[in-house]
């Protein structure tokens, strides 16, 4: 019987533009852009040159850091661009794909008989261990430290997120690979959470060597950080590993079919989508491929084009690219509209966690949100807002003072190592006085993992 | 509308950087975002929004207060008649009440707002809401024939005072509302206190048996047989609570009725915008301590007051208005979700004791909620010290066990 956690903070935000389950492949991606920015903390170094021929698993770059650790091309094809930044900042690696992938042909391996060791430094190295996170940090694991804990999430929360079950349709045996690997890798047993609601509820005992838990409640329900605290709550020190599941997927893939897998499932969001679906895509597709069939809605302000979700997702435009890590493209209008007396207005059409408008009438509406901040930036004044929507037994405005302060003791006693930025979004999202609390955890986080990277003190070669 | 929009926009550009009236930037903001609401879209962050901001929740609040408002002009007309002995139709009792309780209203927003956009232009700081309920609070908490420039220096000494030294809105210590009026209290009690101030217009013609006496004051002297207050008179003690619920005896403007207060409560508890932890907790520690020490009533029979029903505390005076506007300020409140239980029900044991043992103040509520205003960061602290503490334990455990 598996492990049920009721979550009874948190809120569902009812959007109009979820994807319908049925899926496409995309219009072949021309570019690809592999972004080091999607990676936290990382100091990246480049493997290729423009010019240079790539296969599907050719080794891209790597970071300095964490120099085991190879991040390769999802698709085969002709590196076109390092695009740089100032200060020769290394912002992205443009492949030009071919229109059939060809894949490198990796080594074999028996997950059976190989030790962790091997099994680690073959993962590392054929760009699946970069899939592996940390909690705290959210940055990609390294490889020599052992995690507190293992987390496989098998649902996904957020706004209009895909259905993870959808994702790995057809994937089923390499996602029970994956697990195995994962398993075998870490040394611990793998928690794989499901969401109560979710038709994969059950189908998580199907896969031996992992613990099922249940979470029951809305967003975030599916954040990996929640689902920690509740059940393996990270001190100090801890780190607990997380992936995506469909990037479990790939890592199984890996290992049976001896090739790394660059294929993506995404979910095409929002209500500024004329046929919301999923498409098989690639990693780091371009924006132009994947909205290519796409009719957008005319809107007065235009849309704005998001890789990932609408509270945690990065606006990338229509001429920019999907995120490393992201199974999700939202496209929602922007919102630059001044509304007459709008304070006032009875506003059937705002939808808010408070019932301060009438939208309080409609409780299941579905709503096609714009980008409007809907208010200014003020001083801090309403509380026990942002309590509502975080699950967790930390204090959110304490944590957040306390950052505010750059006062790091203070920090680690009230949980910043158990939160991540995703978790204030709903915070931010809800916030009166519109104060923007996920840049100010990532920019803590930054500084701490900073720190705790330079306290390994491990001279790098490479 | 169209029209206005485009002046709106045509003019924005003056006070935008660089414009020649850049200085006077957050008097259009606040005029601008006062008509239209801003336009901005998200730039870092969540890409959307919740429809909140800080002037729907400050226009909820007003909102809630609004019953109290009406019920207290209407009171204020009714007392008046009452005590002079005539007999006036509906109308002319609210127009009465109206002309005396709006020029406070309209003087206490015109001074406070006044006071807020001279900061703001001085600090460059945008206009924030905080004023538009307390500019309502104040007025509600006074008494009727309060001299207008009495109310003008609490009003200027409460925003620059308790709050703009602090910093503005969000970072006051103590309740802007309450400073004004605990500073009338201090300042002018002739003004605020006596028989005669609680009736608007009653100089030396009142009826026979006009009572000035407050409601607690009657029922700690009578042991609940209650003649009467102002000009009227009660038949039993039911009748006396009932007037005291629905808000016809002599008070401060707003703060008579629980029945409208109750309404209010309502309003903000549904929109989620009042913290109901906060309001319960407070009645709950007000009838604690008034259970309490009624229990010593038999002991001390010279003091009336303990022998008063403990849930009339609720009724009368300011309590319940402290507890539903007052206490829930969120800036001045706890801010952790156990500490409001905390915060509120010390809040009612405190208004309580003031009221039955030092009866000399009537304003027990007012002096309980600045006090605990003052002790709401030391109540947070210790709730979010337990918090840490049960983290420190677990690292603790984790490394010996």
């Amino acid at each position: 019987m598996a492990k049920t956690i009721h979550l009874n903070k948190g809120l569902d935000i009812r959007l109009v533009g979820e994807a319908a389950l049925k899926t496409e492949p995309a219009s072949a991606s021309d570019t690809v852009l592999i972004k080091p920015t999607d990676f936290v903390g990382i100091k990246p170094k480049t493997l290729v040159q423009a010019g240079d021929e790539v296969l599907a698993g050719s080794p891209l770059f790597f970071d300095k850091n964490n120099p085991e650790v190879i991040v390769v091309s999802p698709v085969s094809g002709e590196v076109v661009e390092i695009v740089r930044g100032p200060k020769r900042v290394l912002l992205g690696i443009k492949i030009l794909a071919d229109k059939t992938v060809r894949s490198l042909q990796l080594p074999q391996i028996d997950v059976q008989s190989a030790d962790a060791e091997t099994l680690i430094k073959f993962l590392c190295s054929h760009g699946v261990w970069a899939f592996i996170r940390t909690k705290p940090f959210d940055a990609v694991a390294f490889p020599d430290i052992k995690p507190s804990a293992v987390v496989v999430c098998g649902f996904d929360s957020a706004p209009l997120a895909p259905s993870v079950e959808f994702l790995l349709q057809g994937k089923e045996e390499a996602f029970k690979k994956g697990l195995e690997v994962l398993s075998k890798v870490s040394g611990r047993k793998v928690h794989l959470t499901t969401h109560a609601k979710a038709n994969n509820a059950g189908w998580a005992n199907a896969f031996s060597g992992t613990e099922n838990v249940v979470f029951s409640g809305p967003h975030p329900a599916g954040s990996v950080s929640v689902q920690l605290h509740h059940i393996a709550p990270l001190n100090k020190g801890d780190f607990a590993w997380y992936v995506q599941a469909e990037d479990v997927a790939r890592i199984g893939t890996l290992v049976s079919e001896s090739r790394f897998d660059g294929s993506r499932r995404i979910a095409l969001t929002g209500s500024s989508i004329n046929n919301p679906m999923y498409l098989d895509a690639v990693i780091g597709s371009s924006m132009a491929a994947l909205l290519k069939d796409q009719k957008m809605a005319d809107t007065e302000f235009g849309n704005r084009v998001i890789s990932g979700n609408v509270l945690t997702g990065d606006k990338v435009g229509q001429d920019g690219y999907l995120g490393f890590y992201h199974h999700q493209v939202t496209v929602i209008p922007e919102g630059k509209h001044r509304e007459f007396f709008g304070w006032a207005a009875p506003g059937f059409d705002k939808f808010s966690l408070s019932r301060t408008f009438f939208s309080w009438i409609t409780p299941s509406k579905k709503y096609a949100l714009t980008t409007n901040m809907h208010g200014e930036h003020r001083a801090f004044v309403v509380t026990g807002e942002y309590e509502k929507v975080f699950p967790m037994n930390i204090f959110p405005v304490h944590l957040l003072k306390a950052i505010h302060n750059g006062d790091i003791e203070q920090q680690e006693n009230l949980g910043i190592y158990e939160v991540s930025p995703e978790d204030f979004a709903l915070c931010e999202f809800v916030c009166t006085s519109k104060i923007e609390s996920q840049a100010m955890v990532r920019a803590a986080h930054d500084l701490l993992y900073g720190e705790w990277v330079d306290s390994r003190k491990e001279p790098v070669h490479h | 509308m169209k029209p206005l929009k485009r002046l709106v926009e045509n003019v924005e550009p003056h006070f935008a950087e660089g414009g020649k009236w850049r200085k006077y930037w957050p008097l259009f903001d606040g005029f601008a975002t006062f008509l239209f609401t801003p336009g901005h879209p998200t730039h870092k962050g969540a890409h959307i929004r919740d429809g909140i901001d800080l002037k729907r929740t400050m226009a909820m609040v007003i909102l809630a207060m609004v019953p109290a408002l009406l019920l207290g002009m209407y009171n204020v007309g009714y007392q008046h008649f009452l005590a002079i002995g005539e007999q006036a139709a509906f109308l002319d009792i609210f127009l009465y009440g109206m002309w005396k309780v709006l020029p406070l209203v309209i003087v206490s927003y015109g001074v406070g707002l006044g006071v807020e956009f001279v900061f703001c232009i001085i600090k460059g700081h945008q206009i924030n809401e905080g004023f538009l309920v307390s500019g309502m609070l104040i007025p509600l908490v006074c008494p009727p024939d309060l001299p207008l420039w009495m109310l003008t220096v609490a009003v200027i000494f409460a925003v620059v005072i308790g709050k703009e030294v602090f910093g503005g809105t969000g970072m006051n210590i103590l309740n802007v509302a309450l400073t004004a009026r605990a500073f009338l209290f201090f300042a002018y009690p002739a003004d605020l206190s006596g028989d005669k101030v609680w009736i608007s217009g009653v100089g030396d013609q009142v009826v026979n048996g006009y009572t000035g006496e407050t409601a607690l004051a009657q029922f700690a002297k009578t042991g609940g047989e209650v003649a009467g207050m102002g000009g009227q008179s009660f038949a039993s003690q039911a009748d006396f609570l009932w007037a005291g619920f629905i808000g016809l005896i002599p008070g401060s403007v707003g703060e008579t009725s629980t029945l409208a207060i109750l309404i209010g409560a309502a309003i903000l508890i549904f929109t989620g915008i009042g913290s109901w932890r906060i309001m319960a907790s407070v009645a709950l520690g007000g009838l604690a301590m008034g259970y309490l020490l009624n229990g010593f009533s038999g002991s001390f029979p010279d003091n009336g007051y303990l022998a008063i029903p403990p849930y009339s505390h609720l009724i009368f005076g300011g309590f319940a208005f402290g507890a539903v506007f007052m206490a829930t300020d969120p800036v001045t409140a706890s801010q952790t979700p156990s500490g409001k239980y905390i915060y509120g029900f010390l809040i009612g044991v405190l208004a309580v004791i003031i009221r039955v043992l030092n009866p000399a103040y009537p304003e027990g509520m007012m002096l309980a909620i600045l006090f605990m205003n003052v002790m709401a960061p030391l109540i947070d602290h210790y709730v979010v010290q337990g918090n840490i503490n049960r983290r420190l334990k677990r690292v603790k455990l984790a490394t010996h066990g």
